[in-house]
C-alpha cells in the first residue's frame, strides 16, 4: 500500500512559489469580489423566493415567458431539475408572489409549490448586519484562543491561513455567480474551523520541535514537522471531503451552494495548512528572528 | 488490565447503553425542523398608528387573536411568541398549504359597514385588437377607454378633495376599479358574535354574520336610516361588495357575498370569528415548505449520510486494516452519540443540522488518524507497542482537543447568531464536536484494549 508516512518532502523549497500563487489568488479574488461584488440571496437582499415542481418537464425559457405577463422580467430562474425551478425575486411584496403563482398555475396546471420564502428588506439589512458581526466575532474568539494556546505569531499566521481560504472561497462564488444565504455563512465560519483544525494540527508539531530550533534551523524544522503530519492532513480531508461529496450530490437543491462552499473549503483548507501558515511564518523568521 | 482501563471500559459500555436506550426506536424521537417536516414559520412585525399604539397590552391582544386564529385553523402544535419588543414568531409546522396559513396571519381583518356616499363606475377591460375589424377602429376603442380611465382618477382626485372636508370618511376602491367616497363606520367587525361560511342557491360561497346585541341595534339603525341607499361592506379598507339595502334588517343577520372561493371564504369566517388584529402586521419574514420537499430532504440526506459513512469506513479499513475496524466502531458510537445528544437536549433538526451530521462522519475519525499516526511515529522510534499506544494516545490529545475547539468557537458564534435551520447545523455540528472526542479518546482506546486482550499487540499495529 501506498505509504506516505515514509516521504520526506522538502515543502519549503517551494514556499516562495506558493505564497506567489497564493498572493495571486487572494489579490484576484479581492478583485473579482470588488468589480463582480456578491450575488446576494433573498436571505440578504430581501426578496422571496420560489421552488416549484412541475407536472411536466418544463423549459426556463417557458417560465421566463409567462412570468413577463406579469411584470417580473428580471425574476432569477434555475432549473435544478427536468421538473424543478427555483424562483428569485427582488421584490419583497407579498402580491408579487400571488401574481407570480397564480400566473403559473393558468399556465402550467398541476404545478407544485414546494417551498415559498420571503425576506422584508429589513429583516436583510439586519441578517447582514449580524452575519458581518458573527463571521468577526468567531475570528476575534479564535485568535484569542491561538494566542492563548500557542504564540503570537502562529496566531498570526494561522489567521492569515483562514482568511486565505475564505476569501478564495468567497473568489469563486463571486465568479460563478452563485447565491450567497444564511447557510453560507455558517460554511464559511465552518470552512474557518476547518481550516484552523488542520492548522492547529501543523502549529502543534512546530511547537513540538520549537526545541530543535538552533540545531535543524526553521525550514527544517517546518519540513520536519510538515511531513509528520503530512499522512495525517491528506487523510482527514478525505474523510471529510468524501461524505460532504455525497451531500453535495444527492442532497438537493436546497443547500448545494453550502457544500459546495464546504468542498472549496477543505480542498483549499488542507493546501492553506500545509502551505501558507508554515511559509509565512518561516519568511517571517528568516527576516526577523525570535529572541 | 489496570484499575483505571477497568473503569473506562464501565463507563463507556454505560454509555453506549444508554445512548441505545434513549435512541431506539428513532421514530418520533428527534424534533424536526420546518424545513423537514412541512409548514411555515413567520415573523411579523407589529406596526402601530396614532389610533392603536403599540403597547404591551396591544401585543398581547395580538398574540390572543393570532393563536386564536390558529386554533380555528385547526393547526397542531403550533408556535406564536412575542419576540423582541414589537415582533412575533408564528410557527405552524404540517400545515398542508402554507400559502393559505400566510393570508390568515397576516391580515387585519378590520370588518366596517360604511354608508357610500359617492361612487364611480368601474374601469372596464382594456380593448382587444382581435376584437375590432381594424387599426382605426381599435385605436379609437382604445381612446375612449383611455379617455373613460382618466375620467375615473379625476374623479379619484375630486373625492378625495372632498373626503378632507367631511370627518371620518374614507376613499378606497374595490377589485374592479370602483372608487368610493364612504362615510363613517355604522358597524364594525367588533359587534359580531359568529360568522359562518354557506352556499347560496347556485353554489357560491358566502360567509354570513350574526350580530351581538350591540351590533343588531347598530345595524338596524343603520339599514333603517338607508333604505334605498348603497352600504359598502368594507375588509381592511377595501370594498368587498355594496349592496343597495332593501328594507331595514332587524334579525342582526348579514351576509357578505363577494367573489369568495369556498376556501378564502372559510378563512374569512374564522378571521371575523377571532376578531381582528388590535394592530397591522406586517410580514418580515417568511419560510414556507410543503410536505413532499421536506420529506424529499430527509430522504436525500440519509442516503447522502449512508454513502458518506460508507466511504469513510471503507477508507479507514484500507488504510489502517484492523485499526480501521477500532475508528469505525467509534464512528458508530459518535453519530449514534449525536443522535442520543440531539434527543435528550430536545434540539430540533433541521436540513442544514443533517449537513452538520454528515460533516461530523467526515471529522469523527478525524482524531483517531491523529492517534494513530501518533502510535506508528512512536513505533518506528523503537518503543514496544504498549508503550506506543500509551504515549500516541497522551500526545494526540492535547492536538485534538485544540483543533476542535476552534471548530468549536465557530459553532458557538453560529448559535448565538443563527436562526432556525443555521442553528440546527451549529447544533449538531457541536454535539459531533463533543461525541467524536470523546469516542476517539475513550472509546478508541478501550476498543484497543479490548482487541488486544489474547493477541500479540505487535501483529495489531504492526508498522505497515
Amino acid at each position: 500500500m501506498f505509504k506516505i508516512d515514509s516521504l520526506n518532502l522538502d515543502f519549503m523549497k517551494f514556499r516562495r512559489y506558493a505564497l506567489i500563487l497564493s498572493a495571486i489568488l487572494v489579490i484576484s479574488s479581492l478583485g473579482i469580489l470588488m468589480t463582480r461584488g456578491l450575488n446576494l440571496g433573498i436571505d440578504f437582499a430581501g426578496g422571496n423566493l420560489l421552488q416549484i415542481a412541475f407536472k411536466e418537464n418544463v423549459e426556463v425559457a417557458e417560465v421566463r415567458n409567462v412570468l413577463s405577463e406579469v411584470g417580473q422580467n428580471n425574476a432569477v430562474i434555475q432549473a435544478y431539475s427536468d421538473k424543478g425551478v427555483m424562483i428569485r425575486i427582488k421584490a419583497g411584496e407579498e402580491s408579487v408572489r400571488k401574481d407570480v403563482l397564480s400566473v403559473l398555475r393558468e399556465n402550467f396546471p398541476g404545478l407544485e409549490l414546494l417551498r415559498f420564502e420571503k425576506v422584508g428588506p429589513t429583516m436583510g439589512a439586519q441578517f447582514r448586519s449580524e452575519a458581518f458581526i458573527a463571521v468577526i466575532l468567531a475570528l476575534l474568539g479564535i485568535l484569542i484562543y491561538i494566542t492563548v494556546r500557542f504564540q503570537f505569531r502562529f496566531a498570526v499566521v494561522s489567521v492569515l491561513a483562514l482568511l486565505h481560504d475564505s476569501i478564495i472561497t468567497l473568489g469563486i462564488f463571486s465568479l460563478t455567480g452563485r447565491e450567497i444565504s444564511l447557510p453560507f455563512i455558517a460554511a464559511i465560519l465552518t470552512i474557518v474551523g476547518y481550516s484552523l483544525n488542520d492548522t492547529i494540527v501543523v502549529l502543534d508539531r512546530v511547537r513540538e520541535n520549537w526545541k530543535n530550533l538552533k540545531k535543524w534551523g526553521i525550514v527544517n524544522l517546518l519540513n520536519v514537522s510538515l511531513n509528520k503530519t503530512l499522512s495525517r492532513t491528506v487523510n482527514t480531508s478525505l474523510t471529510t471531503f468524501l461524505p460532504v461529496l455525497a451531500f453535495f450530490l444527492l442532497g438537493g437543491p436546497v443547500l448545494a451552494n453550502f457544500s459546495l462552499a464546504l468542498l472549496i473549503g477543505i480542498v483549499v483548507g488542507t493546501y492553506s495548512s500545509i502551505y501558507i501558515a508554515a511559509s509565512v511564518l518561516s519568511e517571517w523568521y528568516l527576516r526577523k528572528p525570535q529572541s | 488490565m489496570v484499575k483505571r482501563d477497568r473503569w473506562r471500559l464501565i463507563i463507556v459500555s454505560l454509555v453506549i447503553v444508554a445512548a441505545l436506550v434513549s435512541v431506539f426506536p428513532i421514530k418520533g424521537r428527534i424534533n424536526l425542523g420546518l424545513d423537514l417536516k412541512g409548514g411555515a414559520h413567520i415573523l411579523l412585525q407589529a406596526k402601530g398608528t396614532e389610533a392603536s399604539p403599540l403597547t404591551d397590552d396591544s401585543i398581547d391582544r395580538l398574540l390572543a387573536v393570532l393563536r386564536n386564529r390558529v386554533d380555528q385553523y385547526g393547526v397542531t402544535e403550533p408556535v406564536i411568541q412575542r419576540e423582541g419588543k414589537d415582533r412575533v414568531i408564528v410557527d405552524l409546522p404540517g400545515v398542508e398549504d402554507p400559502e393559505a396559513a400566510l393570508e390568515l396571519i397576516g391580515k387585519t381583518a378590520l370588518l366596517e359597514f360604511r354608508k357610500v356616499i359617492q361612487a364611480t363606475t368601474s374601469v372596464p377591460p382594456g380593448p382587444q385588437r382581435e376584437n375590432y375589424d381594424s387599426d382605426e377602429e381599435f385605436q379609437e376603442a382604445s381612446l375612449r377607454w383611455e379617455a373613460a380611465r382618466e375620467e375615473i382618477q379625476a374623479m379619484e382626485k375630486e373625492l378625495i378633495a372632498r373626503s378632507e372636508t367631511m370627518e371620518g370618511t374614507l376613499v378606497t376602491k374595490d377589485d374592479e376599479g370602483r372608487y368610493y367616497l364612504l362615510g363613517s363606520p355604522l358597524v364594525s367587525g367588533k359587534d359580531l358574535q359568529n360568522a359562518q361560511t354557506q352556499y347560496d342557491n347556485l353554489g357560491r360561497a358566502m360567509v354570513t354574520i350574526d350580530f351581538n346585541s350591540e351590533g343588531t341595534k347598530l345595524f338596524d339603525r343603520a339599514t333603517a336610516d338607508n333604505v334605498g341607499e348603497q352600504i359598502a361592506i368594507v375588509l381592511d379598507n377595501v370594498v368587498i361588495s355594496a349592496p343597495v339595502v332593501q328594507e331595514r334588517i332587524s334579525g342582526g343577520k348579514a351576509q357578505i357575498s363577494g367573489d369568495f372561493s369556498p376556501a378564502e371564504a372559510q378563512r374569512l369566517s374564522i378571521m371575523l370569528r377571532a376578531g381582528a388584529l388590535p394592530v397591522a402586521v406586517e410580514v418580515l419574514q417568511n419560510r414556507s415548505v410543503g410536505p413532499t420537499l421536506g420529506e424529499d430532504s430527509i430522504k436525500s440526506g440519509l442516503r447522502a449520510g449512508l454513502i458518506g459513512s460508507v466511504l469513510v469506513v471503507l477508507f479507514m479499513l484500507l488504510y489502517y486494516h484492523l485499526l480501521g475496524i477500532a475508528a469505525d466502531i467509534s464512528l458508530g458510537v459518535s453519530l449514534l452519540l449525536v443522535f442520543a445528544g440531539l434527543i435528550s437536549l430536545k434540539a430540533t433538526l433541521t436540513l442544514p443540522g443533517i449537513a452538520g451530521i454528515i460533516l461530523t462522519i467526515g471529522m469523527a475519525v478525524d482524531g483517531n488518524i491523529l492517534i494513530y499516526e501518533r502510535v506508528k511515529e512512536e513505533l518506528s522510534s523503537g518503543k514496544t507497542p504498549n508503550a506506543s499506544i500509551e504515549a500516541g494516545f497522551r500526545k494526540a490529545f492535547t492536538t485534538i482537543l485544540d483543533a476542535n475547539v476552534t471548530t468549536l468557537i465557530a459553532a458557538a458564534v453560529l448559535y448565538y447568531f443563527g436562526s432556525g435551520p443555521v442553528r440546527g447545523f451549529a447544533v449538531t455540528l457541536s454535539i459531533g464536536i463533543v461525541a467524536s472526542v470523546f469516542a476517539a479518546v475513550v472509546v478508541t482506546r478501550v476498543m484497543l484494549q479490548v482487541m488486544m486482550r489474547g493477541k500479540q499487540t505487535s501483529s495489531l499495529v504492526r508498522n505497515r
